[in-house]
């Protein structure tokens, strides 16, 4: 399952020190093989076949989390009734969240009460206001939130934390961070067919109110010595992109190729995702490709043409 | 979710936002007997339609007695109305809303929405009321006032005084405005909004504060604890195929094109939308069949999609994960047997059982062209489309 490292990659000498260094594989961001994982709604169906597809991938789910059944076990995994004792018990370190919208802000905050550094919720649907309180009480907290209504992310060969396809993937020096799911398989499978391999691939969230975002990953990416270059796959609405081109231009040595999808949406529609809305004329496809050109990001209009132009960045 | 201005009016009224005297009607008779009712020398009378801009497209009369109001509701109702947000198809008038006329001073402007990169609420205030925020934004940023809230502690006393002060209205008019403000919020909040907005707040010639428009938008993520905000929704206001398309769980957006596109996932749907217009087509919908789609929901798709005239041809992009080819395929087969497929059809499969999708479609009896990868899949769609072949 494990791919090489990209065979064309300048930093591979410097890489092979890094991995005495670590003594592991080649760095990534947020999760590695040593990430242990908590699922919370292990017992749905979604959580059950997804943890199923994580454990099959080599992810160490580590304990489960469904309140009133505590005590059971799915497969070989421990259920708790709380993250709390589930943490207590498993020394979880991250949390997989697959829980119904109405309960899914509760479960975040629960996560971030035990002080679990990741929390990723996939969950799609949660009320907007429930979100805005979520990331208040985050303020106080050093959890990470990744979600939610995302795809989740994937250090490849080391941990996945979400439901995208392992094989899809392959490891390497891109990293990827993007709003959209099957859009970024699309983009993976670009760069994986021509032997590009990803670091950390990475789904924010296509809500309007998100945990980590495009900045906050591309600081990490910046700092991450396996990763040479970054994809950044933004979409309408919202001025993610523009902040992202902000940063960018100020603080991001490493090269940077986006795709912004949405360019023939209408205004005033919502195009599937809670947060992809041109609103007040604001938050275009244009808009975001002119602010990440001028920040000197090799912007791609042709979605099918992404893999292409990394493969052009990384040979120069 | 949207709704109309009355039932905007009828929820912030709930919240102790002043608003004129009045009600709904759907004949010209029930017009003149609410006029008659309010008893006003001067009464409005309002087309009701989702879109903003009714005054431009001749949707708002005031009149000065009530069998002037009947005369005017008989020229609303029913007639098209054209506004700068309606398009060029407008909407037809099914209601107005009766009015007692006031004598304005003043109009300006409330609103509430979510600050996505502060994921707060943010309260917007202005004296340029009557005009749409966006372009006093763009032009004249200076004079909007902006608050935005702490969720967890809500909106505290002097927030609302450093609106109305920011305003540099006077002391009377600050403690009127706050209980307008307070309203306003609350209703955003409690029912789950994400854009409350009176525009204008006007200030009468009498000194009071009065919500003289009202527009709110709700999160649809949160309709499911608002059963009464739910059944607000009106589907005359929506596209006859979207409607159809919302009763099988499918996210279907009709555009103006001629490529029909079926895709899994939302991004990926506006990445093919993109591609068929950089390829040198027009996409004729978006259409997020999902990830959970089963066969029903691809068959049904499939035929929503064929039954809008304007399509020319098809592009099916399907990039397989938790959604699998083979589910997809059958979804096309059981659709073939219904309809009759009479434009080309170009399939892009790729991922999970992809092997056994493709076999399932060429024994469908479907003519298609199959497309490797995305690049292939936008120039096939436009090759079939300037050929017409199958």
């Amino acid at each position: 399952m494990t791919g090489p490292p990209f065979e064309g990659s300048a930093d591979l000498a410097l890489g092979a020190e890094l991995r005495i260094l670590t003594r592991g594989g080649l760095m990534s961001i947020l999760i590695d093989e040593k990430t242990r994982v908590v699922v919370q709604g292990i017992t749905g169906n979604e959580g059950l076949f997804h943890t199923r597809q994580m454990v099959e991938y080599g992810t160490k789910v580590v304990a489960g989390v469904t309140p009133g059944k505590g005590g059971q076990k799915i497969d070989d995994i421990p259920v708790f009734n709380t993250v709390a004792e589930a943490v207590r018990a498993s020394g979880a370190t991250a949390s997989a969240i697959f829980v119904p919208p109405a309960f899914a802000a509760d479960a975040i905050l629960e996560a971030a009460d035990s002080d679990l550094s990741i929390i990723v919720c996939l969950t799609e649907g949660i009320p907007t206001m429930d979100m805005v309180k979520v990331r208040h009480y985050l303020k106080e907290k050093d959890s990470k939130l990744i979600g939610p209504n995302n795809p989740g992310l994937i250090s490849p060969g080391k941990c996945k934390i979400g439901v995208m396809a392992g094989y899809i993937h392959r490891q390497g020096p891109v990293g990827v961070i993007s709003r959209s799911g099957t859009l970024t398989y699309e983009v993976v499978d670009q760069l994986s067919k021509r032997g590009i391999g990803q670091s950390t691939c990475i789904g924010i969230g296509g809500d309007q109110i998100i945990g980590l975002d495009f900045v906050d990953l591309l600081k990490l990416f910046e700092e991450d010595f396996e990763t040479e270059a970054v994809i950044l796959i933004g979409e309408i609405g919202g001025t993610a992109e523009e902040e992202a081109a902000r940063y960018i231009q100020d603080h991001v040595k490493k090269r940077v190729v986006a795709f912004i999808a949405g360019l023939t949406a209408p205004p005033g529609r919502r195009m599937g995702h809670a947060g992809a809305i041109i609103a007040g004329g604001k938050g275009t496809a244009t808009e975001k490709m002119e602010a990440l050109n001028r920040a000197g990001v090799r912007v791609v209009k042709n979605p099918a043409l992404v893999g292409e132009e990394m493969a052009r960045v990384l040979s120069r | 979710m949207k709704v109309h201005e009355f039932q905007a009016k009828e929820i912030l009224k709930g919240y102790g936002v002043p608003v004129p005297k009045g009600r709904v009607a759907g004949t010209p008779e029930e017009a003149r007997r609410i006029a008659e009712e309010i008893g006003a020398k001067r009464v409005v009378v309002k087309a009701q339609i989702h879109a903003g801009g009714r005054g431009k497209g001749g949707g708002v009369w005031v009149v000065d007695d009530p069998a002037a109001v009947e005369k005017a509701a008989r020229e609303i109702l029913g007639m098209t109305l054209v506004t700068p947000q309606t398009g060029p198809g407008g909407k037809v008038v099914q209601r107005v809303l009766v009015e007692e006329g006031m004598a304005i001073s003043e109009e300006l402007y409330l609103g509430v929405v979510i600050d996505r990169s502060k994921a707060s609420p943010v309260i917007m205030a202005s004296r340029e009321g009557g005009v749409e925020i966006e372009r006093v934004a763009a032009e004249a940023p200076e004079k909007i006032v902006r608050e935005w809230v702490n969720p967890a502690i809500g909106l505290r006393p002097f927030q609302c005084n450093k609106i109305g002060y920011g305003l540099k209205l006077d002391p009377v008019q600050v403690g009127k405005m706050r209980g307008v403000v307070t309203g306003l919020y609350q209703a955003f909040v409690e029912k789950d909004c994400l854009l409350a907005e009176i525009n204008p707040l006007v200030i009468t010639k009498g000194g009071e504060f009065l919500a003289l428009d009202a527009k709110m938008n709700f999160d649809d993520n949160g309709l499911f604890r608002h059963k009464e905000i739910a059944a607000l929704r009106d589907l005359s206001e929506e596209d006859p195929l979207e409607i159809e398309a919302s009763k099988y769980n499918l996210n279907y957006i009709k555009l103006d094109g001629n490529v029909g596109c079926m895709v899994n996932g939302a991004g990926l749907a506006m990445a093919t939308m993109d591609l068929i217009k950089v390829a040198g087509a027009e996409p004729a919908n978006f259409l997020d069949v999902g990830g959970g789609a089963t066969v029903e929901m691809v068959k049904n798709g499939f035929r929503i999609i064929l039954s809008d005239p304007s399509v020319k041809a098809m592009l099916i992009n399907i990039f397989g994960g938790i959604l699998r080819c083979d589910t997809l395929a059958k979804g096309v087969v059981e659709a073939v047997k219904e309809v009759n497929v009479n434009v080309p059809v170009v399939v892009r499969l790729e991922g999970t059982n992809v092997e056994e999708g493709r076999r399932i479609l060429s024994t469908s009896g479907l003519r298609f062209t199959v497309a490797d990868g995305m690049k292939q899949a936008g120039e096939k769609v436009v090759e079939v489309l300037r050929t017409g072949s199958r």
